[in-house]
């Protein structure tokens, strides 16, 4: 069997898209991938090398990590340090630091933390674990909504009592509509992320796209995808068009996946929610239908209100706004590095900071 | 009370201590009886050599032959589960060890070993791992010649722990090390990167689907001895283990005070451990290898050391990936397919899956 993903890594079809970009492009143009694996992707092939100068790519807020709440974090912490709980969670949570801790370090003062490849993992702890309260620490975007409300309707449907879930899913078009409408915005055209629209189409962008006059091109995450989704973005700018276009059809329909968007807003309605570095942002939120409520493992806990602590140097929130890149921070790479992170965008491999730190500094 | 409920008493009924368990209990760590059954029967039966034979409390090591000096190395073993595909923890501990003497040019000739028990854990699993233990002495050409066993109470460790400790003897005029990596040397890799740490992370369960992976686990001091025995001036060799064949190259390229630049579509990597990684949000790079060597030798020198490990059994997919650059830097860059280049950095910590 061939692999079917050596042409879409084809280094000289990839530069072909490329030179197209620096032919066609007259004027400086800034655009956002909204997602960190395709920032992450564009790091480590090296495609920004590749770029003209007049193309800038700011990197956009689709590190579900980066932007999980402090709040969240602390609660998750709480939680997790409860000896009568086993918390689940997605392995990049591990290493974000809350105001003072991090889950590895609950984890090493005897919290059962325990990483899961899939939600459904947490209900066969449930099962075999009768006697311990099993908490899943419900992060992500629209990509791992899905996952999560079928593992609640399982537990629904089997009447697993012992689990539950810290809601922190967040969506998509509502931080685009954050970033878009801030008076400092320098976002002139977006990748959407591929993964997201394979879920949800790409329909909801069409209203963003009109009322903002931005070309939204959905992108993929290959080598010679992220080229393409470049080029037919550049090639709206340049033609003064704001389209939402498809560089992805190979899993992406206008109208995505709908038996996955039917089970979330089964299970999900839209909440406002705290973005790490961003604040509120209205109805950005997935939170508990009523009829689902039960499985929200806030109110199973008491929890204390501790105060929030960021540290000062971290510019995270204009790093994920696309305000500033991460290169611009005091902090980066002396006082913050993956291994001693003072941000979230440090720790995640999505993150742009853990990206940047990785694949893009400068020699020295 | 009726008959039937009134034992026969046919013969002496003071209770007897049950002789064989099956598994690991406290007194198998007394020092009394049962230690010496358990030595003899899973550890003696098995790695019975004249040295360990004498049965004292420490041996005599043989004298290094003329021209030659004393290597040391010591490693402790712990994985989690205790078996995986390619290989289990009595592998790894010899060829680990093994292998860290045969890094620095030296052939390993023996090894010390301690065997933490868990009390509870099962003696068949054990005589699985000493067997595997013993092969891979076989294997690697090297005796155990002194040994020891402890038990743990349950849940004071984690079923078996094995610590040991490899002697080997090196030519005195060999300077093998981590800094001696100079501009003009070439990097070779000895076969596929990733394998063992895959192996491991799926025989944790948490995969959900098989990769089909093995671990790479092999002693390397035979491709080593290759090597020498050509007489090529080898400057460094290091086995990229924790951390994998990036972390291993920038801590080369912070010893020797050069760069080191690696062409990535030269570094071979077994496709399903390529399509796991992507799949998982990992980076072979920094997968753990139990049997590969990093080999840095004058440029000059590359065909010759090419043909001996393709000749030579863990050396057969052995690939030239990079080179040693002039500079004080100590960064290892990464030039990829499609012209542009990247830095290589160590590990930060635990490598973690991603989300989506």
């Amino acid at each position: 069997m061939t692999d079917p993903t050596a042409n879409l890594r084809d280094a000289s079809l990839t530069k072909s898209i490329l030179a197209e970009v620096r032919r066609i492009t007259t004027q400086p143009w800034n655009i956002m991938e909204i997602c960190g694996g395709q920032t992450h992707a564009i790091m480590q092939y090296g495609l920004d090398q590749l770029l003209p100068p007049e193309i800038t790519l700011i990197h956009g807020p689709g590190c579900p990590v980066c932007v999980t709440s402090l709040q969240a974090i602390e609660q998750g912490l709480q939680i997790a340090s409860r000896p009568d709980v086993i918390f689940t969670t997605f392995g990049d949570m591990l290493r974000v630091p809350g105001n003072q801790a991090d889950l590895f370090t609950a984890r090493s003062q005897g919290a059962d933390v325990r990483v899961v490849y899939s939600p459904l993992d947490s209900l066969k702890i449930a099962n075999a674990n009768p006697d311990k309260q099993v908490v899943f620490f419900a992060i992500g975007f629209e990509t791992t909504a899905p996952t999560i409300a079928s593992t609640i309707l399982t537990a629904s449907r089997n009447g697993v009592n012992n689990f539950s879930i810290l809601p922190a899913n967040v969506l998509v078009p509502p931080a685009m509509h954050a970033i878009l409408s801030n008076p400092t915005n320098r976002v002139q055209g977006f990748l959407a992320a591929g993964h997201v629209c394979a879920v949800m189409g790409y329909h909801e962008y069409l209203p963003i796209a009109e009322q903002y006059q931005i070309p939204i091109v959905v992108t993929g995450f290959e080598p010679v995808d992220l080229a393409t989704g470049i080029l037919m973005a550049v090639q709206q700018l340049e033609a003064g068009q704001h389209e939402v276009t498809n560089a992805y059809p190979r899993f992406v329909t206008r109208e995505g996946n709908q038996v996955a968007q039917k089970i979330i807003s089964q299970v999900f309605e839209p909440v406002d929610r705290q973005w790490r570095g961003i604040g509120t942002i209205p109805l950005s939120g997935l939170g508990l239908r009523p009829e689902y409520a039960s499985f929200n493992g806030l109110p199973r806990f008491e929890l204390d209100q501790t105060p929030l602590y960021e540290s000062p140097l971290c510019i995270a929130g204009k790093v994920l706004s696309g305000i500033a890149k991460p290169l611009d921070c005091p902090a980066f790479s002396t006082e913050c590095t993956p291994a001693h992170p003072l941000g979230a965008p440090m720790v995640s491999s999505e993150g742009a900071c853990a990206a940047y730190y990785r694949y893009h500094r400068i020699p020295g | 009370m009726t008959q039937s409920n009134i034992p026969a008493l046919e013969g002496p009924c003071c209770p007897l201590p049950i002789a064989d368990r099956g598994q690991i209990v406290l007194g198998h760590g007394s020092g009394g009886q049962m230690t010496h059954d358990l030595v003899r029967d899973v550890f003696q039966s098995r790695l019975a050599n004249p040295i360990l034979n004498t049965a004292n409390d420490a041996a005599y090591l043989v004298d290094a032959p003329p021209g030659k000096r004393l290597v040391v190395s010591t490693d402790a073993h712990i994985v989690s589960p205790l078996f995986f595909a390619g290989g289990d923890i009595g592998r790894l501990a010899v060829c680990g060890t093994v292998n860290d003497v045969a890094m620095l040019g030296a052939d390993p000739r023996f090894l010390t070993a301690t065997f933490i028990l868990e009390e509870g854990f099962s003696i068949q699993e054990l005589e699985l791992i000493v067997d595997s233990f013993a092969e891979a002495c076989l294997e690697a050409g090297v005796e155990l010649i002194a040994a020891d066993t402890k038990v743990t109470e349950k849940g004071k460790s984690d079923k078996l722990f094995i610590s040991t400790t490899g002697f080997g003897w090196a030519d005195s005029q060999l300077q093998i090390g981590g800094e001696q990596a100079k501009p003009g040397d070439v990097v070779i890799i000895s076969g596929p990167v990733g394998n063992h740490g895959i192996a491991v992370a799926e025989a944790r369960g948490n995969f959900g689907f098989s990769s089909q992976v093995r671990s790479d686990i092999a002693p390397l001091n035979h491709l080593v001895k290759a090597l020498l025995d050509a007489g090529l001036d080898v400057h460094v060799l290091r086995d990229p283990t924790r951390g994998g064949l990036a972390t291993t190259l920038v801590e080369i390229a912070r010893q020797s005070q050069v760069n080191i630049q690696l062409e990535e579509e030269n570094i071979p990597i077994d496709k399903p451990v390529r399509k796991t990684c992507e799949l998982l949000g990992l980076d072979p790079l920094y997968m753990a290898n139990e049997g590969k060597l990093i080999l840095i030798l004058p440029g000059d020198q590359t065909e010759e050391a090419l043909h001996l490990m393709h000749i030579t059994r863990y050396g057969e997919a052995a690939k030239v990936i990079g080179q040693v650059l002039e500079s004080s830097k100590g960064q290892v860059w990464l030039q990829t397919p499609f012209g542009t280049t990247r830095v290589l950095e160590m590990l930060a910590g635990e490598m973690l899956p991603r989300i989506c």
